[in-house]
């Protein structure tokens, strides 16, 4: 086993003075912080101060030699090296540039390297490096109707510049738009990478939609359901008159062919409507009288599939 | 997060000097209302300081030179694992002429 005289690379009989000369020069070799991809540096560098700790002090030095104490009783706590935290998003606090202002801009650290090493022209192997600069990613929340019909929409970046955005008609929720050229510029002259710009489609008050259809629920009166009619219906692109037929029914789906939402190759979707039958909001006595009598001679079950349960 | 305090505790720093490291942006803890605010970072960036200059010997004229550089290579350290993560996520073939073109270095 190593003796701790060894480990410092000193003689037995080393004065105090050569001791702490020996210790600093192995200290400032192998300190953890001064070598951040070394990984004996940290074992080396603590039995080094172990053996230092316990040699630079008299008493215990003698009672080593006397063979009092032995090497193992000279480790030292667990500590962290600052190289432990220098490496994560934290350490970005410490960005040279800024010392002076105290305040740490992250960020622009990679950037200044790639202009670095990529910007200079001639001295390079191949005489200059051009660089396509980073895509950049925006999230922007878009209306409803803008999403299916197409629309435009300006957003302000972070840098204080404004892009306008168009948004295809048809546009899903969670769909990224591409617009080359606009993310971050480029390097020695190389192109600005792409702006991807993620869409979040806001909801309706009274479409929702599912896939290249349109769901809409359509309140219809007793009158309406019974007798049938010709009911005006919102849609994406305007209203229009939908026939009901007699005899609907609560739940009932009719389709408005080619009112959904336009899909990338071509053609539209549909437009599904749910009929909902709305009694009047306080039933009055004539509508009571008319159901009473009505029900006594026309009973109905509609409940006849819910036995089992 | 750690008070002036516990930094006194936990370091051999004293208030004299750490009022110096703060004030020159060698330590850069945050303020609050209650004093400073020292992350796990900044603790170990005091013991870093403390190493050298009690380890090591370094003095304040040599640390102006030393501590720039340091953090370099460790801004330096940072971009490049970005860069490693970014040639990580690109197509294999993309990847294979990157790591070739390391390897001749």
């Amino acid at each position: 086993m190593t003796n701790l005289y060894e480990i410092l690379g000193v003689s037995k009989d080393v004065s105090p003075d050569e001791l702490r000369k020996a210790y600093r020069a192995l200290a400032k070799k192998y300190h953890p912080d001064l070598r951040p991809g070394d990984k004996e540096a940290e074992d080396r560098f603590k039995e080094i101060g172990a053996a230092y700790d316990l040699l630079s002090d008299p008493e215990k030095r003698k009672r080593y030699d006397a063979g009092e104490i032995d090497d193992s009783g000279a480790e030292k706590a667990d500590r962290r090296f600052y190289r432990d935290y220098a490496d994560g998003g934290d350490g970005a606090r410490y960005y040279w540039h800024s010392s002076g202002d105290g305040d740490g801009r992250s960020g622009f650290a990679a950037e200044d390297v790639f202009a670095d090493l990529f910007g200079r022209t001639g001295g390079g192997r191949q005489g200059g490096f051009r660089m396509r600069g980073a895509d950049a990613t925006y999230a922007l929340s878009c209306a409803f109707l803008d999403a299916v019909n197409g629309g435009r929409q300006r957003i302000t970046l972070p840098d204080g510049k404004s892009l306008d955005v168009t948004i295809p008609p048809g546009t899903r929720d969670g769909q990224s738009l591409r617009l080359k050229g606009q993310g971050r510029p480029g390097m020695g002259g190389g192109p600005a990478g792409d702006a991807y710009i993620e869409i979040h489609v806001l909801p309706h008050r009274l479409f929702r939609r599912d896939g290249d259809d349109i769901h809409l629920e359509l309140p219809v009166t007793l009158a309406e359901a019974v007798l049938g009619a010709k009911i005006r219906v919102p849609t994406v692109d305007g209203p229009v008159d939908l026939s009901v037929p007699a005899g609907s029914n609560s739940g009932s789906r009719l389709r408005l062919r080619g009112k959904g939402v336009a899909r990338p190759g071509g053609g539209r979707g549909d437009q599904f409507v749910t009929l909902k039958i709305s009694l009047p909001e306080k039933p009055d006595d004539d509508l009571k009288a008319f159901v009473d009598g009505w029900a006594k001679t026309h009973p109905y079950d509609v409940r006849g599939d819910m036995e089992a349960a | 997060m750690f008070t002036l305090e516990e930094i006194f505790v936990r370091t051999r720093v004293d208030r004299q000097e750490l009022d110096i490291w703060i004030e020159r942006s060698w330590v850069r803890p945050v303020r609050d209302e209650r004093g400073w605010r020292f992350s796990e970072t900044d603790l170990a960036r005091v013991e870093m300081l403390c190493d050298l200059i009690h380890d090591l010997g370094l003095d304040r004229e040599a640390l102006d030179v030393v501590l720039p550089l340091l953090d370099q290579v460790y801004d330096l350290r940072r971009t490049v694992r970005v860069l490693t993560e970014a040639i990580g996520d690109l197509p294999q073939e993309s990847r294979e002429r990157v790591i070739r073109r390391l390897a001749r270095n």
